[in-house]
């Protein structure tokens, strides 16, 4: 009788070159998933095991994991439109047009990129909303709460950032009165602007600039405090899993 | 043992260094001194020393180009020249709120910014909206050519006609 898949899968695990790269080889016990978990460099950020409770929808309505589901295709669209345009004038306009309607399949990820962009947006104030509500934010998760304001404030920056970048007078207006607003800071006003702006009007210097902070200095930023904010969940003791209410979910619990 | 311990941690009782502390204060006010060349570097280096932004001196052309009575926006530079019996005067388009080009509205016979509503009469001064401050007189002269030339780099405090 022929082998089933799963012994062949078993015996890939058990060769010595999966061995060498994922240590944990074949096995179906706790342990064996655990040791899973922690022996991987992106797993290892979760914990090896959670409540079956705080993983039903109704908990965290997967708020988070979809934040960051948005954040990944956000990247990779983003990175596919980086090879299309030049962040110079006045070719970053007609860059955004070929896009449109040159590019195969452009308009595509163009509208991909500016829809996940809205919805992360979205789902950052949503997550937030919910884990306030559900008064997942006390301690000891209280740091966690500050990183996720830190990330809340880096989206809109992104957004901001990556509003100027199609060129058109909806950007260019945009930015005007949005480094004016930054120009309303007491005492440093006006240097943050011609820092902001590299010179005294939206320009070159300014698209420039909004593209390497959009493309480069905010996603190394959001990388960088998306690992501490999840690895943060499994050191505060895992996902919040609330205070039981009903005696049906004290018994659950126990 | 103990009392080498205690001096090796909090420095002599007479209140002198011990040579570990000492390095340790070397150590920091290296990494303060650093630090702070750090932050003036980024700043210098943030800064840009040339730009290549339009002049702020605008040639606005002949004055026989502006009828009588007339106000004209031009939406390239940001100005407006007026025209009065009293002679012309120019205006900054350029919003005191937010920035925003503002328009002429030959209808009404104000000047309306588009972002926020702002309004002002002809002479810049402030009818209503967010705007804090009326546009200001920019200063305006006649060339050895006979155009008018615009400093939109100079508002003026006192309102001043060109007369031709």
């Amino acid at each position: 009788m022929a082998k089933s898949l799963t012994t062949y899968l078993d015996e890939l695990r058990d060769s010595r070159v999966w061995r060498s790269i994922f240590r944990s080889g074949p096995g179906q016990s706790n342990l064996h998933h655990a040791l899973v978990v922690q022996s991987n460099v992106f797993l290892h950020l979760f914990s090896v095991k959670a409540r079956k409770r705080v993983l039903d929808f109704s908990v965290t309505w997967y708020l988070g994991a979809l934040t960051f589901g948005a954040f990944l295709i956000l990247v990779i669209t983003g990175v596919l439109l980086m090879l299309y345009y030049h962040p110079a004038v006045p070719l970053a306009y007609t860059d955004m047009k070929d896009l449109q309607f040159v590019v195969s399949s452009g308009v595509f990820l163009r509208n991909l990129h500016r829809w996940s962009a809205h919805a992360m947006v979205l789902l950052v104030f949503a997550h937030m909303f919910k884990v306030f509500y559900r008064g997942a934010y006390r301690p000891p998760r209280e740091f966690n709460w500050v990183i996720g304001v830190v990330l809340l404030l880096v989206t809109l920056f992104l957004s901001y950032t990556g509003y100027l970048l199609p060129w058109d007078q909806l950007a260019f207006w945009a930015v005007t009165v949005g480094s004016n607003i930054a120009s309303a800071v007491p005492v440093f006003g006006h240097r943050i602007r011609f820092l902001m702006l590299g010179g005294n009007l939206v320009n070159a210097n300014a698209l420039l600039r909004f593209y390497v902070l959009h493309c480069m200095i905010l996603p190394l930023t959001a990388i960088f405090f998306i690992a501490i904010h999840f690895w943060r969940i499994r050191k505060d003791g895992g996902l919040y899993a609330g205070t039981p209410t009903t005696v049906a979910e004290k018994e659950g619990e126990a | 043992m103990a009392n080498e311990a205690e001096r090796e941690k909090h420095g002599d009782p007479d209140g002198s260094l011990n040579r570990r502390q000492f390095f340790v204060r070397i150590g920091l006010g290296s990494l303060a001194v650093a630090g702070a060349g750090t932050a003036v570097f980024a700043y210098q280096f943030l800064s840009p020393n040339v730009l290549y932004e339009p002049s702020p001196i605008v040639n606005a052309g002949k004055p026989e180009s502006y009828p009588p009575d007339s106000v004209t926006l031009d939406p390239a530079t940001g100005i407006f020249v007026a025209r009065e019996a009293q002679g012309f005067y120019a205006l900054s388009a350029v919003c005191t709120h937010l920035g925003c080009l503002t328009a002429w509205k030959p209808e009404l016979g104000i000047i309306a910014c588009p972002c926020h509503g702002s309004k002002f009469n002809r002479d810049g001064t402030k009818i209503a909206g967010p705007a804090p401050r009326p546009l200001p007189w920019l200063r305006m002269w006649l060339s050895d050519d006979g155009d008018l030339m615009v400093d939109r780099s100079s508002p003026m405090a006192v309102r001043q006609f060109v007369r031709i």
